[in-house]
């Protein structure tokens, strides 16, 4: 079921190019798309399975993107280098601050996070010289991935898409294994899970890092992509939106997160016309989502369509 | 130098006057029903936006804040009535992202009726500034501490001396019990949002004359109002004051002496640090987790 | 009907069609501009201003017989957003020309993108290194930030001031000008005293005002733009400095002393001539030209300001230089806009070269005071 999920994803991915050539949609929204269902496939790890809400998750994101641009850009580090500096980055932060922060519950640990994240956003703000401030940092060069450069839409796509497949395939994994395990004990019941012997902490803190790890990865190809970052694209507002992404489709469900995170993109995309209704209607959808189908979209929709599916089928049997 | 610090000290306290009506409103919701309201400083920017509007409309000013005041509580009650009852016993992070979203819809709102430009309300007794031992001091400034105190012991009476106030702080120290001893709980639940949103509406009020007011003037109250919350313990509505003027008062003393940029920063890595060694708060009580 | 006037009639009707599908074909320009936002009152004078133009010039039959399309995104002063909006308008709205980027830090972000898609770029912009060093598809038609310092130094050397304080915000126009100042300071003998910052978007600055207060400064200069210096002026009042101040051309419109009230009274700041047409010596050539702009805006719009003016003068640039380049190719419009001569427009008269993508002089500037809630020309600026 799990493996369909992932071909019909790489097939969908392959064939937008081919159904619609050159079409600035497929090519540029596509490769934002394909982004921010890394980020949201990271973020529901965490938050899905491992049941800790985080408002600050954008911060790990720019921490990749700012890793990346300020490395390539001012010290003429190769590409590749970069991003792994912007990975044992957020790597390091986040294991750092796992311990304190997820000693928390609830409202606090929403507020924890939070604040975590304003604070990077504030020295994303401040640290002109190396951030170039609020209007931010341009002229980044592009990727290059040993010796191939990738510099056209299409070569955007290409790497995005696969970048996306692996992230998916990684969190179905993750979620499968013996970590994946013990993080949905402890969603379940945390002391539960200690009774058990599971050590929880071990289990949080390694599903932070690496939901920092997904974050940080898609921010350093983000700031390639885009040539250019702002500290507007790591604010609480993304982080919100992330959260969205994550919660639309479903919490526990890569799928799910995978879907909140195109729905999202694409409404976005689609709502710019209508720019002043867009935040109505994005909270509007929190609300409504939350209220009446908290399991989710994808989940209540997917839950919805086997019932309806099952209906069909055992028709003439119940009669 | 000693001038310099005690008008940093004037702004710290009027700011954080501010953020003690915020805390407060943040404290009164969470005492009746453990979830935080994260739309509680959109009440203060609708609170400021509507006067504001009525005023440019033509209302006198009183008028303009009362029927303001009036109806931020009616949004108050209807965000409790739409959003939060039908969603009464959710897990805790469904909760809060439904008062995510209810800000969002507030902000959104506010945006269509506003736009994104800014706007002032004139000062209630003018604007010539009062010098004070080297110091100016705005009179707007006496108005938002004075309206502060008078507010915050009219609540702290009705908590501690008024039957339906001891009904509310009944439901934050155990629900079941209070409803087994008769009290409504969605009575309660009602007051406790209407009476936050009215708050959160006469801060925005106080507070619009002194700084612009906008669309977007909610988000960083709302996230310092649960700041100030959050140090002064979660449910102790006098702990949410005390956390406030503690937090605009650190604000202003971080903006002077260290860095003004940083200044918001210099604020949540301070409750980050309470959230790390003291979690219940430097006021609140040390709870015990249900199993 | 008779075989000749059928035929004519024939021909006359694929005549006709062929106009039409000829006609059909429009200009496209293309235009981000902050429209709301802290930069609102820059942004909405300059989309009105360009949808006024577009609608008068379509009224008398377009450029080269074909209609002008305007189509502009609003980036309410996200520099992001701004990059997006133009790769949007290049690869998916496929535009001629793009006359835009009212802040200079929207300006800045897209600059890498137009160069390296080839499409010219007019900037309503004020931050200097827009066009130093020259690049070749960016120009633009709004004053530098240095020429803003050097018209308040002038000024502050006429009255016998030399210790200023500055006051700036973090956008990259604030930061330009912040810098030319700096630069320029020592040309005129002023001593800066005192250097403080705030963020765009903050509501409050009397902490750092309270400093400035507290230091030996005789002047106060706030480079900036959008409702900050707005505050800041309130700011300035309300802690009782009595000191003269200064603000940039960031803030040239009738909005900025609506918004900052009775403490506006007094602020000094350079300007186009725009806001005080009228008092313009009949002798001036700009005069006409600003008359003009000036009714026809005031007639639907509301009071002028210099950022309306600045779209008028990108987009008739833009409109001539296509007409002289006969067409919409690119690269021969951008030829065409370097080599704009004389071109009397409502910031000043153009002069571009290959070296100069702005093409106006120190005194396209004139210095204005705020008197009565209204701007007057200060007597003694030449």
């Amino acid at each position: 079921m799990r493996l369909a999920g992932l071909v019909v994803f790489a097939v969908g991915a392959a064939l937008l190019p081919v159904l619609f050539p050159d079409n600035y949609f497929v090519l540029v929204v596509g490769v934002s798309v394909g982004l921010y269902v890394i980020l949201a496939v990271g973020l529901n790890l965490l938050m899905g399975y491992a049941g800790q809400i985080s408002l600050g998750h954008a911060a790990f994101f720019g921490m990749g993107a700012y890793a990346s641009a300020i490395l390539t850009t001012r010290f003429a580090w190769p590409s590749l280098l970069a991003m792994l500096a912007g990975l044992a980055l957020a790597g390091l932060v986040a294991w750092v601050l796992a311990r304190p922060i997820l000693r928390l519950r609830g409202h606090y640990l929403a507020m924890a996070t939070l604040g975590f994240g304003i604070v990077v956003h504030v020295l994303m703000v401040q640290s002109v010289a190396w951030t170039g401030g609020p209007d931010g940092m341009g002229s980044i060069p592009p990727l290059n991935l040993l010796g191939w450069s990738v510099d056209t839409d299409l070569r955007w796509y290409g790497v995005v898409a696969v970048a996306m497949l692996l992230a998916i395939w990684l969190s179905l994994n993750i979620v499968d294994s013996r970590i994946g395990r013990a993080l949905r004990a402890v969603r379940g019941s945390e002391f539960a899970a200690q009774t058990l012997g599971v050590d929880t902490t071990r289990a949080k803190t390694q599903v932070f890092v690496v939901s920092a790890l997904f974050a940080a990865f898609a921010g350093s190809l983000f700031a390639h992509q885009q040539a250019f970052v702002s500290p507007d694209s790591f604010s609480l507002m993304v982080s919100v939106e992330l959260v969205t992404m994550v919660v639309l489709g479903g919490m526990a469900s890569t799928f799910g997160a995978a879907f909140g995170a195109i729905t999202l993109t694409v409404l976005h995309e689609s709502l710019v016309v209508f720019e002043d209704y867009e935040m109505l209607i994005h909270g509007a959808l929190l609300m409504l989502v939350m209220i009446f189908l908290p399991q989710g979209l994808f989940v209540g929709l997917s839950q919805g369509a086997r019932r309806a599916w099952r209906a069909i089928r055992f028709k003439g049997i119940s009669e | 130098m000693l001038e310099q610090l005690f008008q940093f000290l004037v702004t710290g306290i009027t700011v954080g006057s501010l953020y003690a009506l915020v805390g407060l409103g943040f404290a009164l919701i969470y005492n009746a029903s453990d979830v935080v309201n994260f739309a509680q400083g959109e009440f203060v920017m609708l609170g400021a936006m509507t006067a504001i509007s009525l005023v440019a409309a033509g209302f006198p000013l009183p008028l303009a804040a009362v029927v303001a005041i009036l109806i931020t509580i009616g949004v108050g009650l209807a965000l409790e009535r739409f959003a939060i009852e039908p969603s009464l016993g959710a897990s805790v992070v469904t909760t809060i992202i439904i008062t995510i979203g209810a800000a969002i819809v507030l902000r959104g709102v506010a945006l269509l009726i506003w736009g994104k430009d800014f706007h002032a309300l004139p000062a209630f007794s003018g604007d010539t500034p009062i010098h004070l031992g080297g110091a100016t001091l705005l009179p707007q400034s006496l108005w938002v501490m004075g309206a502060a105190v008078l507010l915050v012991g009219l609540v702290r009476a009705f908590l501690n001396r008024t039957l339906l106030g001891k009904a509310l702080l009944a439901c934050s120290f155990n629900r079941a019990a209070a409803q087994l001893v008769g009290i409504n709980v969605r009575v309660m639940l009602r007051l406790a949002y209407g009476l936050s949103a009215g708050l959160g509406a006469i801060a925005g009020i106080l507070i619009a004359p002194i700084t612009f007011s906008s669309y977007e003037a909610g988000i960083m109250l709302g996230l310092k109002g649960f700041c100030a919350a959050i140090i002064g313990g979660f449910g102790n509505p006098m702990g949410a004051v005390a956390g406030g003027l503690l937090l605009g008062v650190l604000e202003a003393l971080g903006a002077g002496l260290i860095s003004s940029g940083y200044k918001d920063a210099i604020v949540f890595v301070f409750v980050l640090m309470v959230l790390f060694f003291e979690p219940t708060g430097l006021f609140g009580h040390k709870s015990a987790d249900r199993v | 009907m008779n075989a000749r006037l059928r035929n004519t009639l024939l021909t006359l009707c694929l005549l006709a069609g062929l106009n039409l599908a000829h006609a059909a074909d429009p200009i496209k320009i293309g235009s981000f501009l902050t429209v709301t936002g802290p930069a609102s009152f820059l942004g909405d004078p300059e989309l009105r201003t360009l949808q006024m133009v577009v609608e008068e010039i379509n009224a008398k039959g377009g450029v080269l017989d074909r209609p002008i399309q305007l189509i502009h995104y609003d980036t309410g002063g996200n520099a992001r957003d701004a990059l997006n909006y133009v790769k949007r308008l290049i690869r998916s709205d496929k535009v001629d020309i793009i006359v835009g980027g009212t802040t200079s830090g929207d300006t800045l972000a897209v600059i890498p993108e137009v160069e390296k898609e080839g499409m010219p770029l007019i900037s309503l912009a004020g931050a200097i290194e827009i066009i130093d060093p020259v690049k070749k598809w960016v120009f633009k038609v709004a004053h530098t930030d240095r020429m803003a310092a050097a018209k308040i130094y002038e000024d502050l050397n006429q009255r016998g001031l030399s210790k200023v304080a500055l006051i700036t915000g973090d956008g990259g126009f604030d930061k330009s000008g912040r810098e030319q100042l700096r630069q320029l300071a020592p040309e005129y003998g002023i001593q800066i005293v005192a250097d403080e910052s705030y963020g765009n978007k903050d509501t409050d600055m009397t902490t750092q005002l309270t400093k400035i207060r507290a230091s030996d400064a005789q002047a106060l200069i706030n480079f900036g733009f959008g409702q900050a210096p707005a505050i800041v002026t309130r700011n300035v009042k309300q802690l009782g400095i009595d000191l003269p101040l200064y603000q940039s051309h960031g803030v040239a419109s009738k909005t900025f002393i609506d918004l900052a009230g009775p403490a506006a009274e007094g602020v000094r700041l350079p300007a186009a001539a725009l806001v005080v047409a009228e008092e313009l010596s009949d002798a001036d050539p700009q005069k006409p030209v600003l008359l003009a702009y000036k009714n026809q805006y005031e007639a639907k719009h509301g009071p002028v300001s210099t950022f309306g003016g600045h779209a008028y003068d990108g987009i008739m640039i833009a409109l001539a230089a296509i007409e002289r380049a006969g067409g919409t190719d690119k690269a021969k419009v951008r030829d065409e806009i370097e080599k704009t001569q004389g071109f009397i427009g409502a910031s000043g008269v153009f002069a571009m070269s290959p070296e100069d993508h702005m093409g106006l002089t120190l005194d396209a500037f004139k210095m204005v005071e705020v008197r009565d809630g209204a701007w007057t020309l200060v007597e003694n600026a030449e």
